[in-house]
């Protein structure tokens, strides 16, 4: 069973998160094994995986952007690792400034980050966050819209579409990673995107 | 279904609840005197084991002897806790893997000491049903990792209990709180005992209590605002009296005690004495509460990181928790409590006894897995990110923190050399990029692969956080469909075969039947007012007459006399009468003791004023 179908719901991106939340705590509590101590041994185990599989369910398809890469991966028929669906890749308008930033985030490296740099990097990175939030809104907006509304014919276009807004999603993500750590932004211990 | 009782496993303190079926309410057990809380204290005497208040009352004179605050190294190792292991009056060689404690000539491990104050518990709610009880949900502090978790459940077996559940102690609150208190809605539960802190944010509605987020320290709690008042109390000392008493385990034992009991009076007390006789001085000092803040501060303020930190990861803000609800003896510090109001912006709730909160809830998720309630559930999450090493050290994160559990994430392998049969696992928990800078849970050889060119077997594992927190692996060999044998080594725990000889063992740490147990208490008591005596004798002698001297002489002696018998009664008797004898002499020390302090403080002022 997919994701989709624990839910009983069409491979639409348009989902009602309240009427999602509703029949997560209704199917919580049909399944969860607190409600299944005295079945048998065989019983509690499939219990345990119809929770499981309900938990992640509702966790992939709580989040818009989970949603979008768990429904790129389930039509390319890949269902096993959650996590990356696409390579990483450069928005191709920003090439030019990706460079710049990977020099300066080198130098910071070696060491050398005065205040001037250091001011670039911030200017950089809330650049980068304002591109990452654009991205997100597109992929939420009318590139989930143009999903639910394409016809079989056109589904492999929007598909390669989304495909690509994931991938510079990703990019700017790990590079806004590495930015905050040459800032020393990032909480201890916190990896913020990148691992989640 | 049989009776299953809730069981808070503390630091400090440890208590067992049950809901009554009639009433519907959850209630603690008391003990046959009426005391709810046990204290998690074990000693391992000549004559047996004493657990409790009783064990207490030996941490002065066989600190060697006597553990404490055991929680603090369950499912750890020797290099996690060294650090503090010099505030630790018993002693802990280093070993790998889990912690040994070394008492006497035997060596117990965590899960041990925490399976016999498991026991005790498990005798005062089979005494109080008048039937064997068997089952108990066992609640752990929400930060726990996968290690420690485990030894939390091999502590219950071994104590031959079925844990049918671990439950985390702030979701537990929360469960006691929601019987009846809580409105529908966003609730944060700030959890602050003696060694743990711990942060839930949880969503209550319809009846379901879903945990958002969670973090917390597993590490942090009263011991900690203790220490930080005796290493003031250390330094004090040694400037005032020349003397540093830091390794003398009997003296740092009385400093703790009295550090520990200046803090709760200071939640109520703007200010507070400490008196402590020692070997040829008695240390006389006055703190203020904000002495105490002063010394506290940075702990308490290290408390708020985790609760943003959890607040961001279920991506709400502040202002969209509706309830803060305070849990845990720690809650009591009224600096405390300012920040926490501070940070939330809201005026915690505090109705229900913190100390028993963490018991009741516990009590209530017992009666739920037992059928009696079907309006509740729980859904919790696991605290940290499980992941798998991979190449180059990183950590691949395959179940996030913060996952609802039950939770389950599977992942191909293969060999990477021809004719290959074993494959390697090593499954970390924490937030760190680099495998080595996370917590090892457990190395998995998966065996029985048939020998096939590298690349060619398709193992497939399954990782599976079940509803206690506790990690699961299975692995299977898809081109054959052979389940793959995996064979465990637990990096900080237990083997099967080691909890296995515990549960036979465990009745060679059988308690001290009751009467012999009464007396054990009845002479420690003795020992403790002889010992008393004895130093005031020393110290006092000329503050009183030779008459007098004589009279308490002679009750010393009678005690002594008797403190070798059986006789419980005359003891006890003869230990009042002692006490008696010597009510005068400590009334005129302690006056004198107040003297000198203020002498002193005259002399600084003299010195003060014409500097
Ligand atoms: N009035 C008070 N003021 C300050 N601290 C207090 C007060 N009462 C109790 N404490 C402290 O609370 C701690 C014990 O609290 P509690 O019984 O909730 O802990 P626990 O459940 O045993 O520990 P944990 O939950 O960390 O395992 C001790 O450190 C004790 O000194
Ligand atoms: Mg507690």
């Amino acid at each position: 069973m997919d994701h989709f179908e624990v839910f009983g719901l069409p491979r639409r991106l348009a989902v009602d998160t309240a009427e999602l939340q509703r029949k997560f705590y209704e199917l919580s509590r049909r399944y969860h094994p607190d409600f299944h101590q005295a079945a048998p041994p065989e019983e509690q185990v499939r219990a345990l995986e119809a929770s499981a599989g309900l938990n992640a369910a509702y966790r992939t398809l709580r989040d818009p952007i989970a949603r979008i890469e768990y429904l790129v991966r389930l039509e390319e028929g890949r269902d096993t690792k959650e996590g990356a669906t696409v390579k990483p890749k450069a928005p191709p308008e920003l090439l030019e400034e990706m460079f710049e930033i990977q020099e300066a985030l080198a130098e910071a490296k070696a060491g050398g980050l005065d205040e001037a740099g250091r001011a670039a990097l911030v200017v950089q990175r809330d650049r980068l966050m304002a591109r990452l939030g654009d991205e997100e809104t597109r992929l939420v907006g009318p590139l989930s819209q143009g999903w639910d509304a394409s016809q079989p014919a056109e589904r492999q276009r929007v598909l390669a579409a989304m495909k690509e807004a994931l991938a510079i999603r990703a990019y700017l993500r790990t590079v806004i990673d590495d930015l905050n750590d040459a800032l020393g932004e990032s909480q201890e211990g916190y990896v913020t995107y990148r691992r989640h | 279904m049989s009776r299953i009782v809730g069981i808070d496993l503390g630091t400090t303190n440890s208590l067992v609840a049950y809901v009554d079926e009639k009433t519907g309410l959850s209630r603690v057990i008391p003990d046959g005197e009426g005391r709810v809380l046990l204290p998690s204290v074990v000693s391992f005497t000549d004559e047996g084991v004493v657990v409790g208040d009783a064990a207490k009352r030996l941490l002065v004179r066989r600190p060697a002897a006597t553990v404490y605050s055991v929680k603090r190294l369950m499912g750890r190792g020797y290099e996690d806790v060294k650090e503090e292991l010099c505030y630790l009056p018993f002693k802990v060689a280093p070993c790998d893997g889990i912690v040994r404690i070394q008492v006497g000539d035997r060596e117990v491990t965590p899960p041990e000491v925490s399976a016999i104050v498991l026991k005790s518990l498990k005798e005062r709610a089979e005494a109080h049903f008048g039937e064997p009880v068997e089952k108990a949900v066992i609640t752990v502090p929400a930060y726990f990792n996968d290690s420690q978790r485990q030894a939390t459940k091999d502590a219950g077996r071994i104590a031959g209990l079925d844990v049918v559940r671990i439950v985390n102690e702030p979701t537990a609150a929360s469960l006691a709180y929601g019987l009846h208190r809580l409105k529908a809605g966003v609730i944060a539960v700030y959890d602050l005992g003696g060694g743990t802190f711990d942060i839930s944010i949880l969503r209550v509605k319809d009846g379901v209590f879903e945990v958002l987020a969670t973090n917390g320290n597993t590490h942090l709690g009263g011991d900690d605002f203790d220490r930080a008042i005796l290493v003031w109390l250390l330094d004090d000392i040694l400037s005032k009296h020349g003397v540093y008493l830091g390794r003398d385990s009997e003296a740092m034992q009385e400093l703790r005690l009295a550090a520990e009991a200046a803090k709760v009076r200071l939640s109520t007390e703007e200010r507070t004495t400490l008196t402590i006789p020692f070997e040829g001085f008695t240390y006389h000092r006055e703190i203020t509460r904000a002495e105490l803040e002063g010394l506290i501060g940075k702990l308490v303020d290290s408390t708020l990181g985790p609760c943003r930190m959890a607040l961001a990861d279920t991506g709400l803000a502040l202002s969209d928790i509706d309830e803060v609800v305070l849990v845990g003896g720690s809650t009591r510090v009224p600096l405390l409590r300012r920040r926490v109001q501070e940070l939330f912006g809201k005026t915690p709730h505090s109705q229900l006894n913190p100390d028993e909160v963490v018991a009741l809830g516990a009590a209530v998720q017992a009666h739920i897995l037992a059928g009696g309630i079907t309006s509740m559930l729980l859904l919790d999450v696991t605290p940290l990110s499980l992941g798998i090493e991979t190449l180059g050290g990183i950590v691949s994160v395959l179940i996030p923190r913060n996952t609802t559990i039950p939770t389950s994430a599977r992942e191909m392998f293969t060999t990477s050399v021809d004719g290959q049969t074993v494959v390697d696992l090593h499954v970390v928990q924490g937030e760190r990029e680099l495998a080595k800078d996370c917590r090892s849970l457990a190395r998995f050889e998966l065996r029985a692969i048939d020998p096939m060119p590298a690349g060619m077997p398709k193992i497939e594992v399954t990782l599976l956080i079940d509803a206690n927190g506790i990690l699961q692996v299975q692995a299977k060999e898809l081109r054959t469909g052979k389940a793959a044998s995996i064979e465990v080594k637990p990096t900080y725990g237990l083997t099967e075969a080691e909890v296995e000889r515990m549960v036979e063992e465990s009745f060679a740490y059988a308690e001290a039947d009751v009467e012999a147990r009464l007396l054990i208490e009845t002479r420690n008591e003795a020992d403790t007012v002889i010992t008393h005596v004895e130093r005031a004798l020393r110290q006092g002698a000329d503050l009183v007459g030779e008459e007098e001297r004589g009279r308490i002489r002679t009750a010393l002696e009678a005690l002594r006399a008797a403190r070798q018998t059986d006789d419980r009664d005359r003891i006890r008797e003869l230990t009042t009468e002692l006490n008696r004898a010597t009510e005068h002499l400590a009334d005129v020390m302690m006056d004198a003791a107040l003297r000198g302090a203020l002498a002193s403080k005259r002399a600084s002022e003299i010195m003060e004023s014409t500097s």
